[in-house]
């Protein structure tokens, strides 16, 4: 176990490292990258002494040494929008998300896990179909444009819910609904193949022979087994949570990681974009480690297999 | 079920989006102010008008247009430049698979939505860039899948027999080995192009990607946000012909992938 562990702590940080390095070049892919650091309003006499300032004028090996290193201390230098701190501003707009994160998971557990248990324990039955359509609209639905109309039925035509921001419990529901029905069609339709997999197993025949009732063979027997792969699935899903965010928390106005990703692209505030995009794919990284850990420590035959 | 589904959906589409230029009277960009927001089921205007008085039938049919040239161009130059990669690094393995590897891990640390606005925001705005960036982010689920197959198909008795028999590198992997992979290529090309055309859509709803006035779904959505209060199909409309779409792409893939590779799962 303990060569497992540090085989996948080295494999994560070298690509933290890669994916930094990553950032740096696609700042490059558009040319001369003083002008997505320029502010709207500038004049062109002195984008040569931004260019200076922001040292883009010395070897690129220099810059790359210079943000890394930066990088790696937290520093990605000012937003120029708002002349502070681009990933004090990213970490700010953090709990907003992770709260909008969470309900989102706990929906989709709520949802996802007894939908798609239901579909495969009857399958083949108008509870299956039913089911199965439902998880493949959900799957095909567009977020945004799920929000649009959630926005327009409860908030403009029935005046339940407000249109967005945040702060309030009535806030949360639509942007967490919108986010969960994704992730919430996808992990039913993993929860019924992970199922229907058991419940072919031969152990599952011995439980119904040695006359268990039906509770018990889908409540322990079952469940029980299908859930390593449950869990292994949905907490890599978890991961395209931040990639959701970016959307929904734009159309709800949430003030979360995503909305202020979208803004900064907006805004051209390139230190900001530069922050969010790295701590979002740290984050990400980090998420994928401690599920491979988990699948390891559950399952032996995983750390035995090299990779 | 889902077969005819997928298949009708997608053809429906397509016609769609050949025809457009025979199934509505109007020009999708001719604005007419007098009949600016008409509602749905006015005589001329089957869908109503947008804030504009642009036909919303004629933008919605020219978007499928629009949505089904960028899934098509963004899945070719993905399963070209991602398959080849595949292709010779699981041929070579030694350090091309381990520089592929690291890449596709690297890639695979940003969420894909992300790093194609990203790059879009970047690259620039505009209909060749948003393929760009499209498939400068989605290449790498095709690398890794094809890698991982001729891996496997490399093993086998007739590749082997063939090495033997002194056939060269070329013709050994692109006659003997990519036959055997193309069926998982056009798997994954299937269940990638509904995530190309939601994804785009996406983006150009955050004000990337295609501007405005070309009626791209996205832009359309993004446009109807500020008369949600008046004008619902404005929203409603273009969002079901992507969903429409996607579900119909999404239920062909699921039953190409059935039917064809029924061990892979992307």
């Amino acid at each position: 176990m303990r060569r497992y562990v540090a085989s996948r702590l080295a494999q994560a940080a070298l690509v933290v490292l890669l994916s930094l390095t990553a950032v740096f070049g696609m700042v490059r892919l558009g040319g001369d990258p003083v002008l997505l650091f320029l502010p709207m309003d500038i004049q062109a006499k002195d984008v040569n002494a931004i260019r200076q300032q922001l040292g883009f004028n010395d070897p690129l090996a220099v810059q790359y040494a210079r943000f890394m290193g930066g990088a790696l201390r937290g520093d990605f230098g000012q937003s120029l929008r708002y002349r502070r701190d681009a990933l004090g501003l990213v970490l700010e707009r953090l709990p907003a998300t992770l709260t909008l994160a969470a309900t989102s998971i706990a929906l989709t557990l709520v949802i996802a896990v007894p939908l798609g248990l239901l579909t495969a324990v009857r399958r083949d039955t108008l509870v299956d179909h039913v089911g199965s359509v439902a998880m493949v609209l959900g799957q095909a639905t567009p977020g945004f444009w799920l929000g649009l109309m959630l926005i327009y039925l409860f908030a403009v035509h029935l005046r339940w819910l407000p249109t967005g921001g945040s702060g309030s419990l009535a806030q949360l529901v639509m942007p967490s609904v919108v986010l969960a029905a994704f992730f919430s069609a996808r992990v039913a339709r993993l929860t019924r193949s992970a199922v229907l997999d058991v419940l072919g197993e031969e152990y599952i025949k011995t439980a119904r022979a040695k006359g268990l009732g039906e509770g018990r063979v889908v409540g322990k027997h079952t469940l029980r087994n299908a859930a390593i792969p449950i869990v292994t699935l949905a907490g890599l899903e978890a991961g395209q949570l931040l990639g959701g965010a970016v959307i929904t928390e734009t159309i709800f106005a949430w003030p979360g990681l995503g909305r202020l990703t979208v803004q900064a692209l907006l805004n051209r505030d390139f230190p900001v974009v530069m922050a969010a995009v790295s701590f979002t794919s740290i984050v990400y990284t980090l998420m994928n480690l401690a599920v491979d850990l988990a699948y390891g420590w559950l399952d032996p035959r995983i750390r035995v297999r090299e990779p | 079920m889902k077969k005819w589904l997928g298949l009708g959906l997608t053809a429906a589409a397509v016609v769609v989006a050949l025809a457009a230029p025979w199934l509505s009277a109007h020009d999708p960009l001719l604005a007419d102010f007098v009949a600016s927001l008409t509602p749905p089921g006015t005589p001329g205007h089957p869908l109503g008008t947008d804030q504009l008085g642009r036909d919303l039938l004629a933008r919605v049919l020219y978007g499928a247009r629009l949505a089904l040239f960028i899934g098509v161009c963004t899945v070719l130059a993905t399963a070209v430049v991602g398959g080849l990669l595949g292709l010779v690094a699981g041929f070579v393995e030694r350090w091309p698979s381990a520089v592929l590897m690291r890449i596709a891990d690297v890639q695979l640390s940003f969420p894909f939505i992300l790093l194609a606005l990203t790059i879009n925001a970047i690259v620039g705005l505009g209909l060749r860039n948003i393929i760009l960036s499209l498939s400068a982010a989605g290449w790498v689920v095709y690398a890794r899948v094809v890698r991982g197959e001729v891996l496997s198909v490399k093993q086998r008795d007739f590749v082997q027999a063939a090495a033997a028999l002194g056939v060269g590198r070329a013709r050994l992997l692109f006659r003997h080995v990519l036959p055997n992979v193309l069926p998982s290529i056009i798997v994954v090309a299937s269940l990638q192009f509904s995530q190309f055309i939601v994804a785009e859509a996406a983006i150009s709803f955050l004000g990337f990607g295609v501007q405005p006035p070309m009626p791209a779904w996205g832009s359309m959505l993004s446009e109807s946000r500020d008369f949600l209060y008046v004008a619902w199909w404005l929203a409603a409309f273009p969002g079901a012909a992507l969903a429409l779409t996607a579900l119909g792409v999404n239920l062909l893939g699921d039953w190409l992938r059935d039917t064809l590779d029924p061990k892979l799962r992307v």
